[in-house]
């Protein structure tokens, strides 16, 4: 867990979440999320019925990996809130990196937390998703 | 749309955070999580999306003997998904659109050995025009999902989006 005198808005941490995103990783999201949508195992379907040039990761997978970004930032079991918007897709050979930034640090219901801002993006610069967290804090 | 049993179980909390590429022992080692203020194995913070795994209709996976399933075998289909009874999934995935946003508050850890159900109501929607993929509609869903206490555990909101035409990359 984060501890208040130990940070400052401003403060943050970045992790490279994948590098050279495998088609195997999203097959074995679709397995353990269950959401077996053929935009992300099926090329057939995907280019031939849904009109992409290929399949691509589940929201989710991003969402999750993210997660990972910021439970090791902000310790576990430490989460209030964590929210995203999925701004560009995720494809099979991306690497992704996440940053999440403190943009306020506070109280409420006797209780200190953090704000983050994040953000991932591909390797052109492009953000894959952008969202916040609120995470409890040690006083 | 109602799940009735989501069984908060080690051996798919494990498997999903292999997934998610996360290996942060608190997700498969019970002597580690033991050890920790969490007080054993808790699921990574968006696992509640695998709630889908519970929901005996769930529209994104193919039925048994893949009868009606819109994925490819030999050769596509060209069977569109049905959406009749698109639930959401894990607190609402797009009915046979894209996920735009997703959001998740915690209001108790999510430990293994947890018993859920998950109840979804449908939130707002709205349109937009965008350059990428033309109309855009989009509709909210809220998803609570409560212990075997009756105790509200996580509350989901997801937001899909139909699109007019494939989202140029």
């Amino acid at each position: 867990m984060l501890k208040k005198s130990e940070i400052k808005i401003g403060d943050s941490h970045k992790e490279t979440l994948v590098e050279d995103l495998k088609r195997t990783q999203i097959v074995q999201y679709a397995g353990s999320s269950g959401d077996y949508n053929p935009l992300h195992t099926d090329e057939v379907f995907t280019t031939k019925i849904a009109g992409y040039p290929s399949v691509f990761a589940h929201g989710m997978l991003t969402m999750g990996m993210t997660g990972k970004m910021i439970t090791n930032y902000v310790g576990d079991g430490t989460l209030k809130k964590y929210g995203v918007r999925f701004t560009s897709q995720v494809w099979p050979g991306d690497t992704l990196e996440s940053e999440a930034k403190i943009v306020d640090i506070r109280e409420e219901n006797g209780e200190n937390l953090v704000d983050l801002e994040i953000v991932t993006t591909n390797q052109d610069g492009v953000a894959v998703i952008t969202g916040s967290a609120t995470a409890k804090i040690d006083s | 749309m109602a799940i009735d049993k989501f069984l908060i179980e080690a051996s798919h909390i494990m498997m999903f955070a292999r997934s998610i590429g996360d290996p942060n022992p608190i997700y498969y080692d019970e002597d580690y999580a033991n050890s920790t203020d969490c007080e054993g194995i808790i699921a990574p913070p968006t696992f509640a999306q695998s709630s889908a795994q519970f929901d005996p209709n769930y529209f994104l996976r193919p039925k048994i003997g893949g009868e009606g399933w819109f994925g490819s075998g030999k050769e596509a289909t060209g069977m569109k998904p049905s959406k009749s009874e698109g639930s959401g999934g894990g607190g609402g995935s797009a009915a046979a659109g894209l996920h735009a946003e997703q959001h998740f508050e915690y209001h108790l850890p999510l430990k293994a050995g947890d018993v859920l159900r998950a109840t979804t109501k449908p939130g707002k929607s709205w349109e937009k025009e965008s350059k990428r993929a033309g109309k855009l509609k989009f509709s909210e869903s809220v998803t609570e999902y409560r212990n075997q206490d009756g105790e509200l555990v996580i509350t989901a909101t997801g937001v899909g989006v139909q699109t007019e035409r494939p989202v140029d990359s």
